[in-house]
């Protein structure tokens, strides 16, 4: 029985079906809360990139004598902090180093942690044992802890603020990647694919993360408010970001004992710190449910 | 799909050999528990199975849940490491002289859930395609269209679509796209039209006995469907816990069943005619545990037939007297048993 070599033609064109993503990206543009949460997110990340553009204040020149002026001050909209720098220049320049050192840490641990992860779950037997129980000794400490400790062994500053905080925040993604990887490794499409002689690595990048990366990625993103906060400690008890560098943490700490003078004016960092975190978590919120297929 | 485009790997044996050899492949899975994760006990998945499939046949795979049908299949295409025997594919060798990527081009298999064996991120092209893009065969995209147009599934229509937008039959021929796709010799078809319902399984079955002829293919086919069995296969293989107990060609195991076991497995057959009720008792009890399957013939703690020589010695593969390829695992049949009715088989 032989067949046409040709194929059949189709009379009337069938619309293709929308991809995965654009899925995604229609669901959350749907949803209110997620749109002004992303857009107070992008407006942080866009200031803070684009701030010695927008006429601000230098925020490192101080004023003996407009010291801790509140908020509304002519010229000062924001006020001034205990050295007399503009506080909306130094709110807006802080969110560089907060965001970098918020949202970093996230990005290197997760890629480190998805990559350990995703071995440790497909390969399992002796490798996954080795992998989980590291893991597990990490799990020993509690995370503020850890990011201290080991800051406090490195000495202060940025760079090894991001290296304590990418080392706390790498076994939670591993953990949470080895449970959705094992999950998907046990299913018969890999069996099937396993079967046509593909090699692992073939069969983890066809047919593995497309599968578990947008669970570890929503994880992730709620990781990044956790973060901040961490950083924005670090600076606080003085072993993350140094004076006179703008950082909301280290902000915080040093208007601390400005609290009785002027106290709407030490709790703004606090606020910036707040808002962004809850922003963030609210987008992750969005972004798991968005990224449900079955509903 | 022309027949030119089906390029499987040329013969090499001549029609007498057989396509595949198995020989006492046994697979025990591991219990694990206690502090350190020690083995507690073994699960004999599969112990001793021995067959043969001949070039252009199909052999039927019957018997019970659990009873190690699909761990068989998945040690025939070797996704799960058998612990002893040995699998001859014309010829040569698995882990000899047959490299394991080889068996697989050789060797395809058809899964029962045809959602699950489907990626959801990936397009129905994608999913077809993946195997002859692993294999490095040229055109793998043509070849997945044509493949698919062959199958009854228009590839303008059906290439871009994911499967939860497709049946359960449309996914089922998806899968069967994607194992012939690579050109197999022998097709694994684990309980591949059991999800189905009746009118699809038929078009299925239909498909599928067109795509041997047409292609010169050889399947093995698992099911517990008897009528499925007896419509596809040209020999049925029964088992049960993990051993062969009974092998025959169609029509013989259709007339008279040798091993008490297939007997009741027929008989439990719900039949259409109303005058033609089952008169034989129903198997009594579940299946021994196959953690600690009972001793000798493994069937006595459930055979009506058992005397002490069952409970000792293990039977062996045999020919019918009457018929050589009939084979039965049964004290019953063997004169030389010591069983009280030794030599005289099953009553009628």
């Amino acid at each position: 029985m032989a067949l046409s070599e040709t194929l059949p033609a189709e009379p009337e064109p069938i619309a293709i079906p929308q991809g995965y993503w654009s899925g995604v990206g229609a669901r959350l543009v749907r949803d209110p809360l997620t749109v002004i949460c992303a857009s107070v997110i992008l407006a942080l990340i866009l200031g803070a990139i684009f701030a010695p553009w927008l006429g601000l204040a230098d925020p490192y020149k101080g004023s003996m004598i407009a010291r801790l002026k509140p908020l509304g001050t002519e010229g000062h909209i924001l006020g001034t902090d205990e050295q007399g720098r503009d506080m909306l220049a130094r709110l807006i320049y802080g969110g560089r180093l907060t965001l970098f050192i918020g949202l970093m840490p996230v990005v290197l641990a997760f890629f480190i942690g998805s990559t350990l992860g995703i071995l440790a779950g497909y390969v399992g037997g002796i490798t996954n044992t080795i992998i989980m129980r590291t893991v597990d000794v990490f799990f020993a400490f509690p995370s503020v802890l850890l990011a201290i400790a080991i800051s406090g062994a490195l000495g202060a500053g940025i760079v090894n603020s991001l290296v304590s905080l990418t080392i706390v925040f790498i076994p939670p993604l591993t953990r949470v990647a080895e449970a959705v990887t094992s999950g998907v490794r046990s299913l018969d499409y890999i069996d099937a694919a396993r079967a046509t002689g593909a090699s692992a690595l073939t069969v983890i990048r066809v047919h593995v993360i497309g599968n578990v990366l947008s669970p570890i990625f929503v994880y992730a993103t709620s990781l990044t408010s956790v973060c901040m906060i961490l950083a924005a400690g670090l600076s606080f008890l003085g072993i993350g970001v140094r004076p006179p560098e703008p950082e909301w943490g280290l902000m915080l700490n040093t208007l601390r004992s400005a609290i009785y003078v002027n106290p709407w004016l030490s709790a703004l960092p606090g606020v910036m710190i707040f808002v962004t975190s809850l922003c963030l978590n609210l987008l992750s919120d969005g972004l798991r449910s968005a990224m449900n297929v079955r509903d | 799909m022309s027949a030119t485009d089906y390029a499987p790997k040329p013969d090499t044996g001549g029609p007498a050999q057989p396509l595949l050899i198995v020989k006492d492949l046994q697979k025990h899975f591991p219990v694990r528990g206690g502090l350190f994760g020690r083995t507690q006990a073994k699960v004999q998945a599969v112990d001793g199975v021995s067959f043969e499939v001949k070039k252009g046949e199909t052999l039927g795979i019957v018997g019970e849940s659990g009873c190690g049908k699909s761990t068989t299949a998945k040690l025939l295409i070797g996704l799960t490491e058998k612990d002893r025997g040995e699998i001859i594919f014309d010829g040569l060798s698995l882990g000899q002289r047959l490299p394991l990527k080889d068996l697989r081009k050789g060797v395809q298999m058809v899964f029962q859930d045809s959602y699950a064996t489907l990626n959801p991120r990936l397009t129905i092209l994608d999913s077809v395609a993946f195997g002859t893009k692993v294999q490095g065969l040229k055109d793998p995209n043509g070849l997945a269209r044509k493949m698919m147009d062959r199958v009854g599934l228009n590839p303008n229509r059906f290439a871009h679509r994911y499967p939860h937008e497709l049946s359960g039959g449309q996914r089922q021929r998806v899968n069967i796209a994607r194992a012939l796709a690579m050109s197999p010799r022998l097709v694994v078809l684990d309980e591949a039209v059991s999800a189905l319902d009746k009118s699809v399984e038929a078009q299925v079955l239909n498909l599928l006995n067109d795509l041997r002829a047409e292609f010169g293919l050889t399947y093995i086919f698992i099911s517990h469907d008897l009528n499925v069995v007896r419509y596809i296969s040209d020999r049925i293989l029964v088992m049960y816990l993990g051993e062969v107990v009974e092998v025959a060609p169609v029509d013989s195991i259709w007339k008279s069943q040798a091993h008490p076991y297939t007997r009741s497995l027929f008989s439990a057959m719900p039949s259409m005619d109303p005058d033609n009720r089952t008169q034989e008792p129903p198997l009594a009890g579940d299946p021994p545990n196959p953690i600690n399957p009972p001793s000798g013939c493994r069937f006595h703690t459930r055979c009506r037939f058992a005397s002490d020589v069952c409970k000792s010695d293990a039977p062996r593969l045999d020919g019918l007297a009457q018929n050589a390829a009939h084979m039965v695992v049964c004290h019953l049949y063997d004169a030389a048993s010591g069983h009280p009715r030794a030599g005289q088989g099953i009553p009628a």
